[in-house]
């Protein structure tokens, strides 16, 4: 690209979470630099000290709202950004610190901190669209590079990025994996989880965690006869969907059917 | 000039929130402070109650750069609490695990993190521009690891194969043979990237460190050993709470910690490097000479170097393993759930990371605490900070808030961990 030509600007936002997710795009070794030929990193702080200030076109925002001052930051995220894209379960879920969504935040603190007076935050773990208008969501604990890449040249192509709503478990048969619940009688929250991470768990032998968080209308009062039927008790049951999506709707309304 | 602040509200290629203020009156550093403003996240306090199934996969989530180390110290502390040792190919496959991890966190902070700081770049991706060759190159060495973490975890981040007992599936040796073509490669992008920062300009500044690391009788550590410093402490890590104590300061979300005798003392690679340098291969021992390196190294900035260094090492270290690697009868040790406490130290990239943990019968974890590497240097970072920026005051304000800025980024700080557990402002009145 010639010098002085206008690339889109990128920025990459932090909330409250573990910076895997950004680090999914270091982890791109192979596309970084092409990325970085293709965009303007305009803000990215994990990755460079450079900053231009103004707007930007393409904003990736991981982490979940859990101060005060983090819920007015992200408002003017929203009002700079031009196509805001949420990454990860933290993001678009409120991560696995929504776990305080369910208990007292002041007992929280007083457990981890010797000063529960110098911590200010918020009783709840929010995921960003609950606080603006979001433009597209990926799902993950972490994200898959692949489809963080997808949605990068989806933007500059101008079209939506493709990543199927469809469960864990279609990509199991399309990897050609022998179930893991059906074959060895292994928990699995597969049936009920949205795809995109190609089936991780069951190509090593585990039951998945639900860590891409709740598929398009999934049926978790059926999954959870299954997984009762396979041995897992009301408190087992209630603690499988409350993890990293547990602030997601379908898993959480799931879990409570279990306990408070 | 005699009062100067350099403030910095949001430190730049750390990973997580961080800040520092340094105050500059009469010529001299009046305080420095590094302030963590990294929200909570409260992982102690929602631990209680999980299974000991789910813990390696939520402790993970502490750290997105070393989730492998959370992982290792927490089945280490639970396998602890209820008395097993996983042994043999299990024990060798998770000491692969965590060379794979050190290749990809460190080769990061090497080439795209701390580098800039020497060269005079904002950061890995502009100094690609002029350094194309070597930023290429560390890109493929921090592959070399992330392979090695996807596929014997699954993926490079969170990996999903770590278990109490040892894992759910171990690999076949067949699977092993295209990473040892690749960590092959691996071994001369290693060197030649240990040459490269080798020969950075580092500013000749030492000071007398507490030194603390694990150290292990027949290895550089990774997952095992006493805890050690080069004052003549040697415990299990059991005995942690004797020796060291963690305070609460006001400007922090993070907790530090001290020595009980109130002093404050470094882990991480400088650490592990002088109290172990004995542990390393011949070959890396000349390698880490090549480069300029003594048997003890107390030039924080000369980190670069001694990750350079241990980079090289775990590569070796994966190369000989999977050389050796004779495959499981099973993936992981049989577990029955008990009551008891456990405790942990292993060496995660950024130093020792200790974890404790208090377990109920029906396997749930009724107590945990999580001592992270960051938190442990964060006194000294400070102490850094006092001592040596004085020196440095003849500089304008840009250039000394970047020094600033590297003397912080000679600890890799991880903030995301430290929380619970870091922020830059310069006060030069
Ligand atoms: S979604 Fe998971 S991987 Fe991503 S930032 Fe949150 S905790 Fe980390």
């Amino acid at each position: 690209m010639a010098r002085g030509e206008k690339k889109p600007r990128l920025a990459v936002w932090k909330f409250a979470s573990c910076d895997g997710c950004q680090l999914s795009l270091l982890d791109c070794e192979d596309e970084l630099l092409a990325v970085a030929g293709a965009l303007d990193v305009a803000y990215f702080p994990e990755a460079t000290r450079a900053e231009i200030s103004g707007t930007y076109d393409l904003s990736l925002v991981e982490g979940s709202v859990t101060t005060a001052h983090d819920a007015e930051r992200i408002q003017e995220v929203r009002r700079r950004s031009k196509f805001l894209v949420t990454i990860g379960a933290c993001a678009t879920a409120g991560g696995i610190q929504a776990l305080r969504n369910f208990a007292d935040v002041k007992e929280y603190t007083s457990v981890v901190y010797a000063r529960p007076d110098y911590i200010e935050t918020l009783a709840t773990s929010t995921p960003i669209a609950e606080h603006v208008a979001v433009d597209f969501e990926l799902r993950g604990c972490p994200i898959s590079k692949r489809q963080l890449l997808e949605v990068v040249s989806a933007y500059l192509a101008g079209r939506r990025p493709v990543t199927p709503p469809h469960s864990t478990c279609i990509e199991c048969k399309l990897k050609g994996n022998v179930c893991v619940m059906v074959a060895h009688g292994t928990p699995c929250l597969g049936p009920a989880t949205h795809a995109g991470c190609g089936a991780l768990c069951p190509s090593y032998d585990r039951g998945c965690y639900g860590c891409f968080g709740p598929m398009e209308s999934p049926n978790a009062v059926s999954l959870s006869r299954r997984l009762q039927d396979l041995g897992m008790d009301a408190a087992a049951l209630k603690r499988v969907y409350r993890s990293f999506n547990a602030g997601a709707s379908a898993f959480r309304k799931e879990s409570e059917r279990h306990g408070k | 000039m005699g009062n100067r602040t350099i403030k910095v509200d949001y430190l730049a290629r750390v990973e997580g929130e961080g800040a520092f203020k340094v105050v500059v009156r009469d010529g001299k550093v009046q305080e420095a402070e590094l302030r963590i403003f990294e929200p909570p996240r409260f992982f102690e306090a929602f631990l209680r109650g999980r299974s000991i199934d789910e813990l390696s996969d939520i402790v993970a989530r502490i750290c997105g750069i070393c989730p492998v180390a959370y992982q290792m110290s927490a089945v280490h502390a639970v396998e602890n609490a209820l008395g097993i040792t996983v042994d043999g190919p299990l024990r060798e496959l998770r000491r692969l695990l965590y060379c794979g991890e050190w290749i990809e966190s460190h080769v990061l902070h090497v080439t795209m993190l701390h580098a800039p700081d020497f060269l005079g770049y904002q950061g890995g991706i502009d100094m690609a521009r002029d350094h194309g060759e070597a930023v290429r190159r560390g890109l493929a060495l921090k592959k070399a690891g992330n392979d090695i973490l996807t596929l014997l975890g699954g993926r490079e981040i969170h990996p999903i194969n770590v278990r109490v007992g040892g894992f759910y599936r171990a690999p076949r040796r067949r699977e092993l043979a295209p990473l040892a073509e690749t960590l092959k490669r691996a071994r001369d992008q290693a060197l030649e990237t240990l040459r490269w920062v080798a020969g950075f300009d580092f500013p000749d500044r030492e000071r007398d460190y507490t030194f603390v690391s694990l150290r292990h009788p027949d290895e550089y550590p990774f997952n095992e050993g006493h805890i050690v410093s080069n004052r003549g402490l040697d415990i299990a890590a059991a005995d942690y709470d004797d020796h060291f104590g963690e305070i609460h300061v006001a400007h922090s979300t993070a907790l530090q910690s001290r020595m009980t005798d109130g002093g404050a003392y470094l882990v991480g690679p400088l650490a592990r490097y002088s109290l172990n340098f004995d542990k390393l291969s011949p070959a890396v021992q000349q390698a880490a000479r090549e480069a300029g390196l003594g048997e003890v190294c107390r030039n924080p900035y000369q980190s670069i170097v001694v990750r350079a260094v241990e980079a090289l090492h775990a590569v070796e270290e994966a190369l000989r393993i999977i050389a050796d690697y004779q495959e499981p009868e099973r993936p992981a040790m049989a577990i029955e759930p008990a009551a008891g406490v456990g405790f942990a130290a292993t060496e995660a990239p950024r130093g020792m990371l200790w974890h404790r943990y208090v377990l109920n019968g029906d396997g749930t974890i009724a107590e945990a605490r999580i001592v992270p590497p960051t938190s442990q240097n964060q006194a000294c970072i400070e102490e850094d900070l006092t001592s040596f920026i004085g020196g440095f005051l003849d500089l304008p304000d840009e250039a000394l808030q970047h020094r600033c800025e590297q003397t912080v980024r000679n600890y890799d700080p991880c903030i995301s961990c430290a929380t619970h557990f870091l922020r830059l402002d310069v006060d030069r009145g």
